[in-house]
């Protein structure tokens, strides 16, 4: 594979926050650190080549830090979605399509997603490198459905016509904020909440 | 209607401050080294009294579970760890209570672990939660920098410590010995029981796994009572509870309601009632995922909790409300979920590894009636021979759905096979 670098050091920043991630776990149990070194090394990734993804080496020297055979490195990165095994576009699409947000129109927005990306398949980047789309089972937030998310942040609420101002936003290196686009208060019903009204503070 | 007075989620929106400030003001903290000195058993025993079940989705009684723990150690240190996956499809209560109001999940760390002999918690969020484990990671720092958590927690000489920990993506995670194996660093992949983890749990040491929900709302049953809360409610079924509304609803929403309200008052007075109305309604999945449906004329009159939802086989589950409109096609609605349980089996045992997938797959085939009626049968079958033949309840929860479609919505299933065979056949005997 050429996208794999021939080494990974974890940088400065990396660095400065392991002591307390290992310090979590009692003594001699660190390998529950993986997960947290795993993203760590995702994130230091994203920062320095502008694609969040685990290359091998990176595993390598995880299993180093951890006492662990890299093959359980190996094996745990590969069990969890989260942890992208090859070079991903800027921004990752992560098109939620499970039942809930597939009633409230996912199939919309995966159609807008291709449509404004040119990506044909699961898993594709874009050609300008902008983009790889993912379908994702339940992100855990169906009463704002449907979900878009995006790197790190979700986009509710979404249909065809925000996906498309949003991709574009995306596109000129602005990021808009997180949350429902369709402008209501977080999970309350759209039109303000039945409850709490009264609630001070 | 709960009185907003009774509501224990008073910032479920976020409108207000989720921080330290904010919390105290809406009576978090308060008095918290008075509710320790009642001790241990004075803890659970309230619990107890309250009738607070488990909110992960089991409904297992709360006190009682705490108090399978170990009263004395045996050298072993015991843990608490918190479910904060909240990978139930239909469900996103946790994910408010975690953004909005952490410090009643904080504070409910400290009670729980203090009545349960744990000197230590891990809460385990799902990694997509990632601005959520954000602001729970900032009120965790206040709450140790206010000396509320850690060494001589609240100045009640008990010393507390209390991490956060990210999952990464799997919904199997859930599952509280899967956790327990995901927490340690491995895949996660359920372990068999018996050893139950309150004795043999996160590093071999006694553990209780509790969802979020069910410890965030401990220090108000005790700040408020346990009478209190069991008067809200039906026996056995007490308290208030987040419910999640999603689906053909006008306004889909998050809500805290007392236990056992009627199914149809919930969807009206919170979300805006049943697209088209309510008889446009075809079904409900009252309770994530892994419940089966029912159909309108269950809905009509079911009431909202553990024990009426079983009297009419279905569950409360995680409370989540999945509305469909009579424009679903519900055939699909199910074979959908048949594909997320197919993609999450972790495949260790055969009934659920093989099954999900050969689930999927029929159910797909029925999605276009590409299929004979006595197949129908077959899948009752198989969902039967999957159903409490696994390591974990993930085969029985790819079971249900199946079991509930096929018991309730068989004629729409039959009139789809008859469908495709009057387009098919007349082609077919062409070729
Ligand atoms: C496949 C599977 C997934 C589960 N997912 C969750 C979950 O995301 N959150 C949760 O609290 N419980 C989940 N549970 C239930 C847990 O195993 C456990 O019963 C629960 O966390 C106990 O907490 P409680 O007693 O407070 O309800 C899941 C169970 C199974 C079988
Ligand atoms: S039932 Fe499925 S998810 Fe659970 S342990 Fe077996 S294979 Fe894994
Ligand atoms: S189904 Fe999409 S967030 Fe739950």
């Amino acid at each position: 594979m050429t996208d794999e670098p021939s080494e990974f050091v974890f940088d400065a920043h990396s660095e400065a926050l392991i002591p307390a991630i290992i310090a979590k776990y009692p003594a001699g149990k660190q390998a529950s650190a993986v997960l947290p070194l795993l993203d760590l090394a995702q994130r230091q990734m994203k920062r320095q080549t502008d694609s969040a993804w685990v290359p091998r080496v990176a595993m390598d020297v995880i299993a180093a830090r951890l006492s662990m055979p890299p093959i359980r490195v190996y094996e745990v990165a590969t069990f969890y979605f989260m942890f992208n095994m090859k070079k991903i576009g800027k921004h990752h699409l992560q098109l939620c399509t499970t039942t809930p947000c597939w009633l409230r129109g996912s199939d919309d927005v995966v159609a807008a997603c291709r449509k404004h990306t040119g990506i044909k398949g699961w898993g594709e980047t874009s050609e300008d490198g902008m983009f790889t789309m993912t379908e994702v089972e339940c992100v855990g937030a169906c009463v704002n459905a449907p979900i878009l998310q995006v790197d790190d942040d979700f986009y509710e609420d979404m249909d065809a016509e925000k996906v498309e101002m949003l991709l574009a936003a995306l596109r000129r290196g602005e990021k808009p904020p997180v949350g429902s686009m369709a402008g209501r208060q977080t999970s309350a019903p759209e039109g303000g909440p039945t409850t709490l009204t009264g609630i001070e503070g | 209607m709960l009185n907003d007075k009774d509501r224990i989620f008073t910032n479920l929106y976020g409108v207000h401050d989720p921080m330290l400030a904010g919390a105290r003001a809406r009576g978090d903290w308060d008095g918290t080294a008075a509710l320790l000195a009642r001790g241990r058993d004075g803890l659970i025993d309230e619990v107890k009294a309250s009738g607070l079940r488990g909110r992960g989705g089991a409904g297992f009684p709360t006190g009682m579970k705490w108090s399978f723990m170990p009263k004395q150690s045996d050298g072993r240190p015991s843990y608490l760890v918190v479910n904060a996956d909240e990978s139930e499809p239909g469900t996103c209560k946790d994910r408010d209570i975690i953004r909005h109001d952490p410090h009643k999940l904080i504070e409910g760390c400290l009670l729980a672990s203090f009545a349960m002999g744990a000197g230590a918690c891990y809460i385990y969020i799902r990694g997509e939660f990632y601005n959520e484990a954000v602001v729970l990671q900032a009120a965790i720092d206040e709450a140790y920098a206010a000396g509320l958590i850690g060494k001589n927690a609240c100045g009640s000489g008990y010393d507390f410590e209390l991490y956060l920990h990210r999952g990464a993506g799997a919904y199997i995670c859930g599952e509280e010995t899967a956790l327990i194996e995901s927490l340690e660093g491995k895949k996660g992949m359920p372990r068999l029981k018996p050893p139950f983890p309150a004795a043999v749990g996160l590093y071999g040491c006694p553990t209780t796994v509790n969802n979020v929900e069910s410890i965030a709302v401990v220090p108000t049953i005790l700040r408020r009572g346990a009478a209190w809360f069991s008067a809200l409610g039906r026996p056995k079924n007490s308290g208030t509870k987040l419910f999640c509304i999603s689906g053909h609803v006008n306004k889909p929403c998050n809500v805290e309601e007392e236990m056992g309200i009627p199914l149809r008052e919930l969807l009206e007075k919170h979300a805006g009632g049943v697209r088209g109305g309510w008889d446009n309604l075809l079904a409900v999945i009252p309770g994530g995922s892994s419940v089966p449906l029912l159909p309108k004329e269950i809905c009509d009159t079911v009431l909202m909790d553990f024990d009426s939802l079983r009297d009419v086989r279905s569950g409360l589950g995680t409370a989540a409300v999945i509305v469909m409109d009579k424009s679903t096609d519900v055939i699909k609605a199910i074979a959908r979920l048949s594909h997320f349980y197919k993609h999450e089996s972790c495949g260790q045992c055969t009934p659920c590894r093989e099954g999900t997938g050969w689930m999927m797959r029929v159910m797909n085939r029925m999605v276009e009636g590409r299929a004979s009626s006595a197949e129908i049968d077959t899948l009752e079958q198989v969902t039967r021979q999957i159903e409490g033949h696994t390591i974990c309840a993930l085969g029985d929860a790819a079971a249900w759905p199946i079991q509930g479609l096929i018991r309730h919505f068989r004629p729409v299933m039959e009139a789809r096979i008859a469908a495709y065979r009057g387009q098919v056949s007349p082609k077919m005997a062409a070729e």
